[in-house]
Protein backbone atom coordinates (compact mmCIF):
# COMPACT_ATOMS: atom_id res chain seq x y z
CA UNK A 1 0.00 0.00 0.00
CA UNK A 2 2.80 2.74 1.01
CA UNK A 3 4.57 1.39 -2.18
CA UNK A 4 2.14 1.95 -4.32
CA UNK A 5 1.07 5.51 -2.73
CA UNK A 6 5.40 6.05 -3.28
CA UNK A 7 4.80 5.53 -7.22
CA UNK A 8 2.09 7.48 -7.49
CA UNK A 9 3.43 10.79 -5.57
CA UNK A 10 6.89 9.77 -7.57
CA UNK A 11 4.92 9.88 -11.06
CA UNK A 12 2.92 13.14 -10.11
CA UNK A 13 6.03 14.66 -9.27
CA UNK A 14 7.88 13.65 -12.59
CA UNK A 15 4.79 14.82 -14.76
CA UNK A 16 4.88 18.13 -13.04
CA UNK A 17 9.00 18.20 -13.84
CA UNK A 18 8.30 17.31 -17.58
CA UNK A 19 5.40 20.43 -17.62
CA UNK A 20 8.87 22.42 -16.03
CA UNK A 21 10.81 21.25 -18.45
CA UNK A 22 8.38 22.42 -20.92
CA UNK A 23 8.84 26.26 -19.46
CA UNK A 24 12.44 26.10 -19.28
CA UNK A 25 12.52 25.42 -23.09
CA UNK A 26 9.78 27.06 -24.27
CA UNK A 27 10.25 30.45 -21.52
CA UNK A 28 9.41 33.48 -23.52
CA UNK A 29 11.80 35.50 -21.10
CA UNK A 30 15.08 34.39 -19.22
CA UNK A 31 13.66 34.69 -15.83
CA UNK A 32 10.72 32.31 -16.75
CA UNK A 33 13.29 29.74 -17.28
CA UNK A 34 15.99 30.43 -14.26
CA UNK A 35 12.52 30.32 -11.79
CA UNK A 36 11.41 26.99 -14.05
CA UNK A 37 15.01 25.77 -12.82
CA UNK A 38 14.49 26.51 -9.48
CA UNK A 39 11.48 24.63 -9.35
CA UNK A 40 13.08 21.33 -11.11
CA UNK A 41 15.61 21.98 -8.45
CA UNK A 42 12.71 21.29 -5.34
CA UNK A 43 11.38 18.79 -7.24
CA UNK A 44 14.83 16.65 -7.46
CA UNK A 45 14.38 17.23 -3.64
CA UNK A 46 10.95 15.79 -3.24
CA UNK A 47 12.08 12.55 -5.96
CA UNK A 48 14.95 11.88 -3.48
CA UNK A 49 13.28 11.61 -0.35
CA UNK A 50 10.44 9.57 -2.16
CA UNK A 51 12.98 7.23 -3.45
CA UNK A 52 15.05 7.18 0.13
CA UNK A 53 11.37 6.06 1.87
CA UNK A 54 11.57 3.70 -1.41
CA UNK A 55 15.02 2.09 -0.72
CA UNK A 56 14.15 2.43 2.82
CA UNK A 57 17.82 3.84 3.87
CA UNK A 58 18.57 7.53 5.15
CA UNK A 59 21.73 7.55 2.97
CA UNK A 60 20.27 10.00 0.97
CA UNK A 61 18.92 13.18 3.53
CA UNK A 62 22.53 14.83 3.31
CA UNK A 63 21.58 14.81 -0.73
CA UNK A 64 18.29 16.68 0.33
CA UNK A 65 19.31 19.42 2.17
CA UNK A 66 22.72 20.05 -0.32
CA UNK A 67 20.48 19.91 -3.31
CA UNK A 68 18.40 22.81 -1.50
CA UNK A 69 21.70 25.06 -0.62
CA UNK A 70 22.82 24.81 -4.11
CA UNK A 71 19.37 25.50 -5.26
CA UNK A 72 18.98 28.70 -3.77
CA UNK A 73 22.84 29.71 -4.35
CA UNK A 74 22.31 29.09 -8.06
CA UNK A 75 19.24 30.65 -8.38
CA UNK A 76 20.77 33.85 -6.35
CA UNK A 77 23.51 33.72 -8.65
CA UNK A 78 21.21 34.02 -12.29
CA UNK A 79 19.28 37.03 -10.13
CA UNK A 80 22.21 38.91 -9.89
CA UNK A 81 23.22 38.01 -12.90
CA UNK A 82 20.24 39.45 -14.65
CA UNK A 83 19.91 42.37 -12.46
CA UNK A 84 23.85 43.55 -12.28
CA UNK A 85 25.31 41.91 -15.21
CA UNK A 86 28.22 40.77 -13.21
CA UNK A 87 27.89 37.83 -10.25
CA UNK A 88 30.80 38.33 -7.96
CA UNK A 89 31.58 42.42 -7.94
CA UNK A 90 35.03 43.64 -6.61
CA UNK A 91 33.77 47.06 -5.18
CA UNK A 92 29.95 47.58 -4.66
CA UNK A 93 30.21 51.09 -3.45
CA UNK A 94 32.25 52.46 -6.13
CA UNK A 95 30.88 54.58 -8.31
CA UNK A 96 31.07 54.24 -11.84
CA UNK B 1 26.35 56.49 -13.39
CA UNK B 2 22.92 57.10 -11.92
CA UNK B 3 23.70 58.06 -8.18
CA UNK B 4 19.49 58.71 -7.27
CA UNK B 5 18.81 54.70 -7.93
CA UNK B 6 21.11 52.63 -5.93
CA UNK B 7 19.98 48.92 -5.43
CA UNK B 8 19.64 47.91 -2.30
CA UNK B 9 20.10 43.89 -1.48
CA UNK B 10 18.51 44.45 2.29
CA UNK B 11 16.58 40.85 2.13
CA UNK B 12 19.36 38.96 0.51
CA UNK B 13 22.09 40.18 2.72
CA UNK B 14 19.94 39.74 5.94
CA UNK B 15 19.18 35.59 4.52
CA UNK B 16 22.77 35.51 4.29
CA UNK B 17 23.44 36.45 7.51
CA UNK B 18 21.57 33.63 8.55
CA UNK B 19 22.01 30.84 5.91
CA UNK B 20 25.82 31.63 6.62
CA UNK B 21 25.92 29.98 8.87
CA UNK B 22 23.79 26.82 8.65
CA UNK B 23 25.25 26.21 5.54
CA UNK B 24 28.87 26.28 7.47
CA UNK B 25 27.35 24.18 10.34
CA UNK B 26 26.10 21.63 7.77
CA UNK B 27 29.88 21.44 6.12
CA UNK B 28 31.30 20.92 9.18
CA UNK B 29 28.56 17.75 9.86
CA UNK B 30 29.36 16.78 6.36
CA UNK B 31 33.39 16.99 7.39
CA UNK B 32 33.15 14.69 10.26
CA UNK B 33 30.57 12.28 9.24
CA UNK B 34 32.52 10.81 6.54
CA UNK B 35 33.80 8.21 8.40
CA UNK B 36 30.40 5.98 8.27
CA UNK B 37 27.78 8.04 7.06
CA UNK B 38 28.06 9.70 3.31
CA UNK B 39 30.31 12.77 3.72
CA UNK B 40 33.85 13.82 3.97
CA UNK B 41 36.33 16.33 2.97
CA UNK B 42 35.44 16.45 -0.45
CA UNK B 43 31.83 17.45 0.09
CA UNK B 44 32.43 19.60 3.25
CA UNK B 45 35.01 21.40 1.77
CA UNK B 46 32.80 22.13 -1.35
CA UNK B 47 30.05 23.02 0.93
CA UNK B 48 32.16 25.49 3.08
CA UNK B 49 33.07 27.47 -0.28
CA UNK B 50 29.42 27.40 -1.41
CA UNK B 51 28.83 29.47 1.69
CA UNK B 52 31.59 31.98 1.13
CA UNK B 53 30.38 31.90 -2.45
CA UNK B 54 26.80 32.84 -1.22
CA UNK B 55 28.53 36.13 1.08
CA UNK B 56 30.47 36.96 -2.28
CA UNK B 57 27.40 37.32 -4.11
CA UNK B 58 25.43 39.16 -0.86
CA UNK B 59 28.61 41.61 -0.68
CA UNK B 60 31.20 41.94 -2.90
CA UNK B 61 34.96 40.34 -2.84
CA UNK B 62 36.74 43.79 -0.99
CA UNK B 63 34.45 43.30 1.91
CA UNK B 64 34.48 38.79 2.09
CA UNK B 65 38.64 39.65 2.19
CA UNK B 66 37.89 41.93 4.82
CA UNK B 67 35.66 39.39 6.59
CA UNK B 68 37.93 36.48 5.91
CA UNK B 69 41.64 37.83 5.37
CA UNK B 70 42.78 34.30 4.08
CA UNK B 71 45.04 33.70 1.09
CA UNK B 72 43.59 30.38 -0.38
CA UNK B 73 46.42 29.43 -2.44
CA UNK B 74 48.45 29.13 1.11
CA UNK B 75 45.48 27.03 2.22
CA UNK B 76 45.60 24.72 0.11
CA UNK B 77 49.03 24.68 0.45
CA UNK B 78 48.79 23.73 4.34
CA UNK B 79 46.19 21.17 3.15
CA UNK B 80 48.54 19.50 0.85
CA UNK B 81 51.30 19.46 3.62
CA UNK B 82 48.98 18.07 6.57
CA UNK B 83 48.12 15.23 4.20
CA UNK B 84 51.79 14.58 3.37
CA UNK B 85 52.43 14.67 7.08
CA UNK B 86 50.23 12.20 7.78
CA UNK B 87 51.58 9.54 5.32
CA UNK B 88 55.03 10.42 6.84
CA UNK B 89 54.17 9.97 10.37
CA UNK B 90 53.48 6.31 9.66
CA UNK B 91 56.90 5.85 8.93
CA UNK B 92 57.70 6.57 12.73
CA UNK B 93 56.28 3.59 13.60
CA UNK B 94 57.91 1.22 11.24
CA UNK B 95 54.80 0.47 9.07
CA UNK B 96 54.35 1.48 5.27
CA UNK B 97 53.22 5.15 3.67
CA UNK B 98 49.92 6.36 4.56
CA UNK B 99 48.96 3.76 7.51
CA UNK B 100 46.37 4.68 9.10
CA UNK B 101 45.44 3.96 12.77
CA UNK B 102 42.29 4.41 15.05
CA UNK B 103 42.09 4.17 19.17
CA UNK B 104 39.54 4.40 21.87
CA UNK B 105 40.31 7.50 24.14
CA UNK B 106 37.76 8.98 26.61
CA UNK B 107 36.81 12.35 26.45
CA UNK B 108 35.73 14.66 28.82
CA UNK B 109 32.06 15.39 26.99
CA UNK B 110 31.79 12.93 24.30
CA UNK B 111 32.29 9.67 26.77
CA UNK B 112 34.00 7.06 24.62
CA UNK B 113 35.03 8.58 21.23
CA UNK B 114 37.10 6.95 18.60
CA UNK B 115 39.61 8.99 16.54
CA UNK B 116 41.06 7.78 13.44
CA UNK B 117 44.47 9.55 12.10
CA UNK B 118 41.68 9.40 8.54
CA UNK B 119 40.35 12.38 9.73
CA UNK B 120 43.60 14.31 9.76
CA UNK B 121 44.29 13.57 5.97
CA UNK B 122 40.49 14.11 5.59
CA UNK B 123 41.07 17.72 6.82
CA UNK B 124 44.31 17.88 4.03
CA UNK B 125 41.65 17.31 1.46
CA UNK B 126 38.88 19.51 2.92
CA UNK B 127 42.05 22.57 2.56
CA UNK B 128 42.55 21.81 -0.59
CA UNK B 129 39.50 21.83 -1.37
CA UNK B 130 38.38 25.03 -0.49
CA UNK B 131 41.71 26.76 -0.97
CA UNK B 132 41.69 25.99 -5.02
CA UNK B 133 37.77 26.22 -5.34
CA UNK B 134 38.16 30.06 -3.98
CA UNK B 135 41.19 30.83 -5.66
CA UNK B 136 39.53 29.81 -8.85
CA UNK B 137 36.37 31.61 -8.45
CA UNK B 138 38.17 34.94 -6.69
CA UNK B 139 40.75 35.41 -9.33
CA UNK B 140 37.42 35.53 -11.64
CA UNK B 141 35.34 37.73 -9.68
CA UNK B 142 38.56 40.09 -9.52
CA UNK B 143 38.97 40.12 -13.19
CA UNK B 144 37.19 43.45 -14.86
Amino acid sequence: MLDLVLRISLLIIAVSTILYLYRLIKGPSVPDRVIALDAIGINLIGITAIISVMLRTNAFLEVILLLGILTFIGTVAFAKFLEKGEIIENDRNRHR
Amino acid sequence: MNSKIKTNDVILQTITKVVFFIIVIFSIYLFFAGHYTPGGGFVGGLMTSSAIVLLLLAYDVKTVVGILPVNYIHMAAAGLLIAVLTGVGSFFFGVPFLSHTFGHVHLPLLGDTELATAVLFDLGVYLVVIGVTLTIIQTIGETE
